[in-house]
C-alpha cells in the first residue's frame, strides 16, 4: 500500500532525511519512534507532501511521485487524496463545529451532497464517540475529544492511508487512551496506519513493524516485540532506556 | 457673547437656525455622507483584501506593486489625493465629477490602510490551519475563503471599525471636491447666516451620532464573531 524509496529532504544545508525506504502492506501499521529531531515527523509529513522530500519516490496506492523533478499542484493535490493527516495540535477548524468540520472536506472537496456528506459525518463522529457533541465548537470539546474530531474529519475523505503525527503527545494523561482505542479500532478495521508516537503499548499492541530514527537514518526496524526487548543497535537501547526512565510510558 | 445669554432675540434667531438647518444637514448625511461611506468601504475592502493577498504571495511583481500602492497612498495627504483626483486629472482631460471622485479617493485610501489590518490578520492564523486545509485536499483558494478569511474576519474587526469610523469623517474632506455632503452643508449655511460655531456644532454632534451608532454595531459584530472562541 505505502513503498517509500530512498527519500531525502533537505532544508537548506540541513539534511533532515538521508535516505528513508518504507514499505507497509495493505491494513498493515507501522509505527515511527525516535528522539525529537530524529526526522519521524519530516519524514510523516512528506508522505503527504506538506514538506516537499529533496528526493525519492513514493508511493501510495497506484499512485507514485518522483521527488527528483518538481511536481505541479495538480500532481500534489492528486497525490494527496490517498492520504488524510492528523496532527498534534489536532489544527481543527476554530469557526465550524465538529460536524462542520467532519463535512468540509467531503463538501467543499469533494463535492458530495449536503445531506449525504451530513449523514456520513454523524455516523463517523458516532463512531468515534461523539455522537452527542455533534454541534459543539472545538473550544468546548477536551483535548481527547478534538483530537477524535480530527480522526473522523480525516476519515470522512475516504484515505486509503492514515497518518497521524504524534496524535497523543498534547493530550492529558487521563484523555490519551480514548484516542489510541479509536486508533486501535481502525487498525483492527483494516485501516493503513502510519503513526509517529511515544505510547509503547500502542505500538506492542498495534504496530506490525517499528521503526526508531535517529538522525536522519531509520536506525533499527521490525517486530515491536523484537525492537522493544532487543533491539540491535546501542542507539535504539538508549532511547528505549530514556524514555522508560522519564516515564513516557 | 453675553448677547447670546441676555438677548431674547438673538436666542430665537438661534434656535430657528438650528431647526432650520437641521434637515438639509440630514439630507447631506443620507444622499452623500452615508452612501459615499458604504461604497467607499466596499470598494476599499475589496482592494484590501486583493493588496494583502498581493503582498503575501510569491510572486514578485505582485508584492512589489502592492508595496508601493500601500506605501504612496500612506505617505500622501487624503486632501492632496483627493484634489489631484478632482482638480488635477482634467489637465490630462480626463474629468470625474465631484462624488465619483470623492469615491474613487476615499477607496484607494480605505484599501491601503485596511490591507495591513488584513495581512495581519491573514498572518496571525496559525500555519497548521493551512496545512489542515491542504491535508483534506483544499485549493490555495479553497483554503481562503473557507477557513482563513472567516478566521481572519474575526481578527479584523476592530481595526477595520477604525477605519470605517474614520472614513466616516473623511468623507467631510469631499466638501472641498464640491461634493455637496453634510458638512459642505453646514459651511453654506454658516457663511449666511454668520452662526459659524453653531452649524459647526450641528455637524459635530451628528457626526459623533453616526460614529456612536457605528461603535455599536462593532460590538454586534464583534459578539456574533466570538461565538466560537471560548471566553
Amino acid at each position: 500500500m505505502i513503498s517509500v524509496r530512498n527519500l531525502h529532504k533537505r532544508f537548506g544545508d540541513l539534511e533532515v532525511l538521508k535516505g528513508i525506504d518504507l514499505d507497509v502492506q495493505q491494513g498493515g501499521t507501522v509505527v515511527v519512534i525516535g528522539p525529537s529531531g530524529s526526522g519521524k515527523t519530516t519524514f510523516l509529513r512528506c508522505l503527504n507532501i506538506l514538506e516537499a522530500p529533496s528526493a525519492g519516490s513514493v508511493k501510495i496506492g497506484d499512485q507514485t511521485v518522483d521527488f527528483s523533478r518538481p511536481l505541479s499542484k495538480r500532481e500534489i493535490a492528486s497525490f494527496r487524496k490517498q492520504s488524510a493527516m492528523v496532527f498534534q495540535h489536532y489544527n481543527l477548524f476554530p469557526h465550524m463545529t465538529a460536524l462542520e468540520n467532519v463535512m468540509e472536506g467531503p463538501v467543499t472537496v469533494q463535492k458530495v451532497p449536503k445531506q449525504k456528506a451530513r449523514e456520513r459525518a454523524e455516523a463517523l463522529l458516532t463512531k468515534v464517540g461523539l455522537g452527542e457533541k455533534l454541534h459543539e465548537y472545538p473550544f468546548q470539546l477536551s483535548g481527547g475529544q478534538q483530537q477524535r474530531v480530527g480522526i473522523a474529519r480525516a476519515l470522512a475523505l475516504d484515505p486509503k492511508v492514515m497518518l497521524f503525527d504524534e496524535p497523543t503527545s498534547a493530550l492529558d494523561p487521563e484523555l490519551v487512551g480514548e484516542v489510541l482505542q479509536v486508533m486501535k479500532d481502525l487498525a483492527s478495521e483494516g485501516m493503513t496506519m502510519v503513526v509517529v508516537t511515544h505510547e509503547m503499548r500502542f505500538a506492542r499492541e498495534v504496530a506490525d513493524e517499528v521503526i526508531f530514527m535517529d538522525g536522519g537514518h531509520v536506525i533499527e526496524r521490525g517486530k515491536p516485540e523484537d525492537v522493544f526487548t532487543r533491539p540491535s543497535q546501542e542507539r535504539t537501547q538508549r532511547f528505549l532506556n530514556l524514555i522508560q526512565n522519564t516515564d513516557v510510558l | 457673547m453675553s448677547s447670546l445669554f441676555t438677548d431674547p432675540e438673538r436666542a430665537e434667531r438661534l434656535i430657528d437656525i438650528a431647526q432650520s438647518s437641521l434637515l438639509p444637514l440630514l439630507e447631506g448625511v443620507i444622499l452623500y455622507t452615508i452612501p459615499l461611506t458604504l461604497i467607499s468601504f466596499a470598494f476599499g475592502l475589496a482592494l484590501a483584501v486583493l493588496t494583502a493577498l498581493a503582498r503575501i504571495s510569491t510572486v514578485k511583481p505582485l508584492q512589489i506593486i502592492a508595496r508601493i500602492y500601500v506605501s504612496a497612498i500612506r505617505g500622501t495627504p487624503l486632501i492632496v489625493q483627493l484634489f489631484i483626483l478632482f482638480y488635477g486629472l482634467p489637465t490630462l482631460e480626463i474629468e470625474i465629477d465631484p462624488f465619483p471622485a470623492a469615491v474613487i479617493g476615499f477607496s484607494l485610501n480605505v484599501g491601503a490602510y485596511a490591507s495591513e489590518v488584513i495581512r495581519a490578520a491573514i498572518l496571525s492564523i496559525p500555519k497548521g490551519q493551512w496545512e489542515a486545509a491542504d491535508t483534506i485536499g483544499m485549493s490555495y483558494s479553497q483554503s481562503l475563503k473557507r477557513i482563513i478569511l472567516p478566521q481572519a474576519a474575526r481578527v479584523s474587526v476592530p481595526p477595520l471599525s477604525n477605519t470605517f469610523i474614520s472614513l466616516v469623517k473623511d468623507t467631510s474632506l469631499a466638501s472641498l471636491i464640491l461634493v455637496t455632503e453634510m458638512f459642505r452643508r453646514a459651511q453654506e449655511i454658516a457663511a449666511r447666516t454668520y452662526e459659524f460655531l453653531l452649524l459647526y456644532m450641528e455637524a459635530a454632534v451628528i457626526y459623533w451620532i453616526l460614529c456612536f451608532l457605528l461603535s455599536l454595531v462593532q460590538g454586534r459584530l464583534e459578539n456574533r464573531f466570538d461565538r466560537y472562541v471560548s471566553r
